[in-house]
């Protein structure tokens, strides 16, 4: 009972001083601004926390936080390994493949509107189906090492990708074209000098979606088959042992991965894209 | 027809390339077979071989489409073979995570709106929550909800609402904020309540914004469900015929199951379209 109302009374708090918070001058400052999120992730934990040791939740349900940082702590090398496995072997070269070829592919086909009609529906069909039930075919065809895995984010990051990129090489005015062509520009000028810039927000928006795919395809497709380590193949056989703390301590090195990645890509393009509207200092 | 025609020449490619490489990865099985036999195989004998296996590396389209054709129309709707069945199956979990998701993104969006304090706070854990790969954990969820004595339906739906809620409420944000000021201080002028401005302004504007994010919520719920069917033992769902496909090597089944799939996630979108276009044109907006 004490575990419930205490839990109920930080809520209360918490929520209370966020709303003093989000009205105070703190805001103008960006570290001010992450303070405001910050208190509620770490309220949420210790609610969670208080709450299951009040309502005695067993541990195979809900393990607490507490039990999950203990995991965390006794077993880094194993989670090092599975990240090194799943994220750095399976994901990243994934992505960097995937991404590369959409890139290339739009450019390719960047001086055939033919092509470009024809592609474009294809591509945004495409990246709206269900590409995860591939994974089966592919583990089948590249073995169960990484390389499965790859391929796996391959596809899946390719059609957002081609998509986003072919739309933003369409997204420069007709106007600025046509100066580029009064100036005598050819088409590599224009595309390196015009085009490319306009298309860089569009591109990064295909790029920021695809780094939550790549982790998505990289953990599923070790559901049907890889070595002993990485981080969809821990989840499951971790969820079979019941052991459920496990599973959580590589959901939160998932999650964090995840954020790191998602957030060096919007680093990336706040540095490419800084002219933008949407980058402006608020 | 002119817009047509693009896109039917980058079908046929894809189509002949397709062909191409049923011949390069299923010929070395054929060569196998004829090494084993004694035999020599000429190039004309060794094509049609690669596109008549069992259990091919990749399955001709021909292949695919005899199966599709067997397992929808060939077997009766409720037979457990018939992929009318586990389409059906997939599909009661997508929408009612579909809806699900909607209504709970909808109702964060109102709160987001409203309230600085929850804007600020949520808005940053909505965005790093679908940093976690849901896909992953499913399993562990569907494990977790059984022991609670929640099974069938509801976990899958959960992990599609879990996928479909970020897009709606993204969208609903953007939505939801599209009055300009101007409009808003009509309101104001005319002494509406929060819930007035809500429900006459803020909710009608922003219509174009929810079907452009219902559109991806509920490819995102199709793909969650059929994740979802994936741990629990391939029991019904074309999740659990992608997974018994590949224990059992069965390649033509987990390429037609890939084909409804993509076929059911492919309607379900142009069903949002539609009512998008009819909506949008009652209220004055379509363009």
């Amino acid at each position: 009972m004490i575990w419930l109302t205490a839990a109920v009374v930080i809520w209360g708090a918490a929520w209370a001083l966020n709303v003093r918070l989000s009205r105070s001058n703190l805001m103008r400052h960006r570290m001010g601004r992450l303070l405001v999120p910050a208190v509620f992730g770490l309220t949420v934990l210790v609610v969670w926390e208080c709450a299951v040791r009040g309502l005695g939740v067993p541990g195979v349900i809900l393990p607490p936080p507490s039990a999950i940082g203990t995991r965390i702590a006794a077993n880094l090398p194993t989670l090092w390994g599975d990240f090194m496995q799943t994220f750095v072997k399976g994901a990243l070269s994934g992505y960097a493949i995937g991404c590369m070829a959409a890139f290339g592919t739009a450019l390719a086909i960047d001086r055939s509107p033919f092509l470009q009609h024809g592609l474009l529906p294809i591509g945004n069909f495409v990246a709206a189906l269900p590409i995860v039930g591939i994974a089966p075919i592919l583990v089948m065809w590249f073995g169960f090492d990484w390389q499965s895995k790859a391929a796996v984010v391959v596809v899946m990051v390719f059609f957002p990708v081609l998509v986003n990129t072919m739309a933003g090489l369409q997204a420069s005015d007709r106007m600025q074209r046509d100066l580029m062509a009064t100036w005598g520009a050819s088409y590599p000028q224009s595309l390196l000098k015009l085009r490319l810039p306009a298309a860089m927000p569009f591109i990064f928006n295909g790029l920021k979606i695809a780094t939550t795919l790549a982790m998505i395809g990289a953990i599923v497709a070790e559901f049907f088959g890889s070595p002993v380590r990485g981080m969809g193949f821990r989840i499951s056989t971790e969820v079979g042992k019941l052991s459920l703390d496990m599973v959580w301590a590589e959901i939160a090195v998932a999650a964090l991965a995840g954020s790191a990645f998602y957030g060096a890509v919007a680093m990336a393009e706040r540095a490419v894209t800084f002219w933008h509207p949407s980058q402006r200092r608020r | 027809m002119t817009r047509l025609a693009p896109i039917l020449t980058v079908l046929t490619v894809i189509v002949a390339l397709w062909y191409a490489c049923v011949v390069w990865l299923n010929a070395p099985w054929v060569y196998d077979q004829a090494a084993r036999a004694k035999t020599e195989v000429a190039l004309a004998q060794m094509v049609p071989l690669t596109m008549a296996q069992d259990r091919p590396v990749l399955p001709a389209p021909h292949q695919v489409a005899a199966e599709l054709k067997r397992a929808v129309f060939g077997l009766a709707p409720t037979s457990k073979k018939s992929l009318v069945y586990h389409a059906g199956v997939t599909l009661s979990a997508t929408l009612l995570g579909f809806v699900m998701g909607t209504l709970f993104g909808t109702l964060l969006a109102v709160g987001i709106i409203h309230n600085r304090a929850m804007d600020l706070s949520v808005m940053p854990w909505a965005i790093a929550s679908q940093t976690i790969p849901i896909l992953a954990i499913a399993p562990m969820i569907i494990v977790v909800l059984a022991s609670l004595g929640v099974q069938g339906l509801v976990p899958k739906a959960i992990i599609s609402a879990f996928l479909s809620f970020f897009p709606v409420l993204v969208g609903m944000v953007k939505g939801l904020r599209s009055p300009d000021q101007m409009q808003l201080d009509q309101l104001a002028t005319y002494n509406a309540s929060a819930l007035q401005i809500l429900l006459k302004l803020r909710l009608p504007a922003s219509m174009p914004y929810l079907f452009a994010s219902l559109k991806v919520g509920i490819a995102a719920a199709m793909v969650g469900a059929i994740v979802g069917e994936m741990p629990t033992g391939a029991v019904a769902g074309l999740g659990a015929r992608l997974l018994s496909g590949s224990y059992y090597g069965q390649t033509v089944q987990i390429w037609a199951a890939l084909f409804v799939a993509a076929i059911v996630a492919a309607g379900l979108v142009l069903v949002v379209g539609v009512v998008e276009r009819v909506t949008l044109k009652r209220m004055g907006m379509s363009r």
